[in-house]
């Protein structure tokens, strides 16, 4: 067997924050996965005809869909005997997921499937070229709501996706990161221990649309969490039952600064919308007690 | 295969077949270079590399594969002992 369940010579673009958390869940999950992908990216860069960089079965049919075929395949698995060996996952981006594919996810979700879904957030439709989407962070320039002279990017606030997802009443709820890789491995796995629907919100730089060096994936991905930008937090029956805690919550400006997708928020005319983005860390950080106080 | 008017296409692919994709020939400026010397096997760079493509177990015996790397530069980012340098890239024939 392959070392990675996922091959090289894919053709995502160098320091792909998506590639490499899709390698790392699908590791985890292991080689008795059936994955159904949605369109986007990772469909697009990991099956470029004729080949497949997948070790597993794969299915891709539109880019609303994953989670409709999936729920077949569950279903098919679940009457064949087979679910107890053979697992499903239903993945798909932020657009993927939040936008077009979410009635058909929360469709899966309310039926009770035992799939797993893993949202690749990279906070805009990436494939097509960078257009916002419902998870693209308030005041993010992009090729739809690009900052100018009278616009200072994106109007509209990031859609909360994990609340989404609790409301639904599933088993497991949680967000994990690109830049803590062996955290997003344990969410996995103890994912695929649960039977039932649970939901992984993974957040994923993507260095051409983010505007950033390849090599600053990482650390990009870690100030998004250090800056209570990103929370880290788990939920089991709609409870919150794990965070990462924040010792000293570092300044939004540390993560805005090095992506040229917030360059104008660096202009005096733009300073009160960085204050706005600050709050909203600060309000992440008061929302799910994120802060690591003497007695947590 | 599948047979559309005597035409035959392929609809299934093998296992990890984008492995003929050799992805090396993107790198055009640097290429990282595993020292091998203050290298304590944490495995970050295996996690980390997008390609996945990065191995090794004992100490200072971490490499990267040349056929595939496209010289990204997470791997020398994240080495906590700084043991991988990006470089610059050799000719072409060298890759
Ligand atoms: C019904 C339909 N509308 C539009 C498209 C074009 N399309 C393909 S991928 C994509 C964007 C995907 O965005 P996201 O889900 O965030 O994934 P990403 O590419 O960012 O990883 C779009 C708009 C399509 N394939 N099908
Ligand atoms: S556009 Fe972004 S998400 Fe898509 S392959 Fe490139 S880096 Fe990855
Ligand atoms: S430079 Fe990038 S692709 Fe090459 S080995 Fe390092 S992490 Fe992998
Ligand atoms: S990241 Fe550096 S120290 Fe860690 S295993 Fe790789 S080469 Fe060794
Ligand atoms: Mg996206």
């Amino acid at each position: 067997m392959p070392e990675h369940l996922l091959s090289p010579g894919h053709t995502a673009c160098a320091g792909c924050g998506q590639s490499l958390a899709a390698r790392l869940v699908l590791d985890a999950a292991g080689p008795n996965t059936i994955i159904v992908n949605n369109t986007g990216c990772l469909e697009v860069f990991s099956t470029t005809y004729p080949d497949t960089a997948w070790e597993v079965p794969f299915i891709h049919s539109l880019f609303e869909n994953a989670a409709a075929v999936a729920s077949g395949v569950e279903a098919a698995l679940r009457q064949s005997g087979k679910l107890a060996e053979v697992r499903v996952i239903s993945q798909a981006g932020d657009g993927g997921t939040a936008d077009i594919g979410l009635q058909a996810l929360s469709g899966m979700w309310e039926r009770g499937h035992d799939i797993l879904s893993v949202c690749y957030d990279n906070e805009a439709y990436m494939n097509t070229g960078i257009q916002r989407s419902g998870l693209t962070p308030t005041y993010t320039s992009t090729s739809t709501s690009p900052a100018g002279q009278s616009s200072t990017g994106n109007p509209r606030p990031k859609k909360n996706i994990v609340e989404i997802a609790v409301a639904h009443g599933i088993p497991y709820v949680a967000t994990a990161s690109a830049g803590f890789p062996l955290d997003l491995q344990k969410k996995v796995k103890k994912a695929m221990a649960i039977r039932g629907p649970k939901f992984l919100h993974v957040h994923v730089p993507c260095p051409l649309g983010w505007r950033h060096e390849p090599e600053q994936t990482y650390q990009i991905a870690r100030l998004a969490v250090e800056t209570g930008l990103f929370p880290m937090i788990e939920f089991e029956n709609g409870k919150i039952s794990g965070r990462y805690l924040i010792v000293k919550p570092k300044p939004v400006e540390d993560y805005l600064k090095p992506q040229g997708r917030f360059r104008h928020l660096f202009k005096p005319a733009a300073e009160a919308a960085l204050k706005e983005i600050q709050e909203l860390a600060n309000r992440n950080i008061e929302r799910y007690g994120l802060l690591k106080t003497a007695g947590s | 295969m599948l047979r559309v008017n005597g035409l035959r296409i392929k609809i299934t692919a093998e296992p990890g077949s984008a492995r003929n994709n050799k992805t090396g020939s993107w790198r055009v400026e640097r290429r990282p270079e595993f020292r091998q010397k203050d290298c304590i096997a944490c495995r970050l760079c295996i996690l980390v590399c997008p390609e996945g493509i990065v191995a090794g177990k004992e100490k200072n015996s971490f490499k990267t594969d040349y056929l595939y790397c496209k010289g990204c530069g997470l791997c020398a980012a994240v080495c906590p002992k700084k043991d991988i340098e990006m470089v610059a890239e050799e000719t072409e024939s060298e890759k």
